[in-house]
């Protein structure tokens, strides 16, 4: 029993982070309608900024607060490279992120070379009923919660964060009234980098990051966005939580190398629900 | 006032507009009437600033507003939030002056912009418009999909505003016993081009626009 509920709340750990990952694609999706394939570039740029500048001996927070700033840059730079030229669509932009994903590796392998690198987090653990916790777990569980919550306020309080749900909404409406619709996009690749960003630092602690780790961070947050149908957070909060679970009772009931393929298994079974539902949905309508 | 000198908007190689010139002064109404494909909409949305000429110019004295051809509103926010954004250009927030130009809306505000009636949606496009304190306003089909009684009403806060605020407005429509009950001038643009123009009063008796526009039949 304590072995399960461990292995529960380091899927719930694992499951925040994917959310922070697939969080980042929604916003960026919701906003501008692009899929960008780039999403798990920026989670690997952090957690290696981060690697770095502790290396230095430049103290956590300042650390962490330099990495996610630096992934919600490069988050804007590929905005720029995927909706910086008007009347791209939707459709060429997304190749163009997989070009930026492509591009980062480069750039990550001539910075910091092609080793996982690691960076220390929180040490220790707690127990809770019975079963041990991380209290890295914990601080990826909190700052999640958090961030939704704040994501929640930015989105609903916020005239910005209107803002940015008109544009959402009805781009042309949007531009009748004076928005910038494209600069609202690279706003929303910002919050998408500055989203991947804290999941890298939270995660390097728990796993080294490498060059290539966003393939993996991608297609869990892909699966969990899916879930979400791409533009609902709250859905694709639980869809991460449930794939983190998954994973990790598939790892620690002794199936630990197919956790990519159990994220891959339930985002095919995902998109064919989703797809013979809307087919449904379709004929009812016609 | 909104001064158009021989504009030219194109889609691709497609010519939407053709040397359009029309001018409205600082204050009046004027009509512009036109079949479905005559490029009226391509003229509001160049009007608004959304699509740039080819050629030609476009002049507005003041700021600009439009309510566009099919409300155009954001469904999933709230009336409240709908005419808050319509400040965005003029930094204004509080709608509390429209709420007073239109008390209904105050009634409405809570509730989500996209359950609500094909009327009461376009009284928030009016309200939106309003929002960001235009000098003059192109209304894009303000009849379309509306109850007579309905457009009447908006008719009327429209008429209003041009004489106690003495604002410009361009009103572009299909229906043309609106336009000339409201206007004293109109232009006439078929397939990108102004085949007509003059008083609303001798358009009127144009066998050609009553043929087209007034089922025939001058009232």
């Amino acid at each position: 029993m304590s072995a399960f509920l461990t292995y529960l709340l380091n899927g719930l750990a694992v499951g925040c982070a994917i959310a922070l990952v697939a969080s980042g694609l929604v916003v960026i999706h919701r906003v501008t309608g692009v899929v960008n394939f780039a999403q798990g570039t920026f989670a690997v740029v952090a957690g290696l900024c981060v690697s770095s500048l502790l290396g230095l001996g430049i103290p956590h927070g300042v650390s962490e607060l330099a990495a996610v700033a630096v992934a919600a840059f490069a988050g804007l730079l590929a905005g720029v490279a995927a909706i910086g030229r008007r009347d791209t669509t939707p459709l060429s932009s997304l190749i163009v992120t997989l070009g930026v994903g492509v591009l980062a590796y480069a750039v990550e392998i001539v910075l910091w070379g092609d080793q996982p690198r690691s960076a220390p987090g929180l040490a220790g653990s707690v127990t809770l009923a019975g079963a041990r916790i991380q209290t890295q777990h914990l601080l990826v569980i909190g700052v999640t919660a958090a961030t939704f919550v704040l994501l929640a306020l930015f989105f609903g309080r916020t005239y910005l964060g209107k803002a940015l749900t008109a544009c959402a909404s009805n781009p042309y409406a949007a531009r009748v009234v004076g928005i910038d619709v494209r600069r609202m996009g690279l706003l929303a690749f910002a919050l998408g980098g500055l989203l991947g960003g804290l999941a890298g630092v939270l995660v390097t602690p728990l796993r080294p990051i490498s060059f290539d780790t966003d393939v993996t961070l991608i297609v869990n947050g892909f699966a969990a966005a899916v879930f979400g149908a791409l533009t609902r957070p709250v859905v694709t909060l639980v869809g991460a939580l449930l794939l983190g679970v998954a994973e990790t009772m598939a790892a620690g009931y002794g199936y630990g190398s197919h956790q990519l393929e159990v994220a891959l298994g339930l985002m095919i079974v995902v998109m064919i629900v989703q797809a013979s539902r809307r087919s449904t949905l379709s004929q009812e309508v016609t | 006032m909104i001064d158009v000198q021989d504009l030219v908007v194109s889609y691709g190689t497609a010519t939407a507009l053709e040397h359009i010139t029309l001018a409205v002064a600082e204050g009046e109404m004027v009509a512009l009437l036109g079949p479905n494909g005559a490029g009226k909409s391509t003229l509001a949305n160049t009007l608004a600033g959304l699509l740039k000429p080819a050629s030609g110019t476009v002049r507005i004295g003041g700021r600009p507003a439009l309510i566009p051809e099919g409300r155009q509103l954001f469904p999933d926010l709230s009336v409240a939030d709908n005419l808050a954004l319509g400040g965005w250009r003029s930094g204004r927030r509080d709608p509390s002056t429209v709420y007073d130009l239109l008390p209904r809306l105050a009634e409405l505000a809570g509730r989500k912009a996209g359950v609500l009636s094909g009327g009461e949606q376009q009284m928030v496009a009016f309200g939106r418009a309003m929002m960001s304190e235009p000098d003059a306003l192109v209304v894009d089909e303000l009849s379309l999909g509306l109850a007579p009684t309905v457009t009447a009403d908006l008719a009327a806060h429209l008429a209003g505003l041009n004489r106690s605020r003495g604002l410009t407005v361009l009103l572009i429509e299909q229906n043309a016993r609106l336009a000339f009950d409201l206007c004293d001038r109109a232009y006439v643009l078929e397939s990108g081009r102004l085949v007509t123009e003059g008083p609303c009063s001798e358009l009127a008796g144009d066998p050609r626009v009553a043929s087209a526009y007034l089922g025939g039949a001058i009232s």
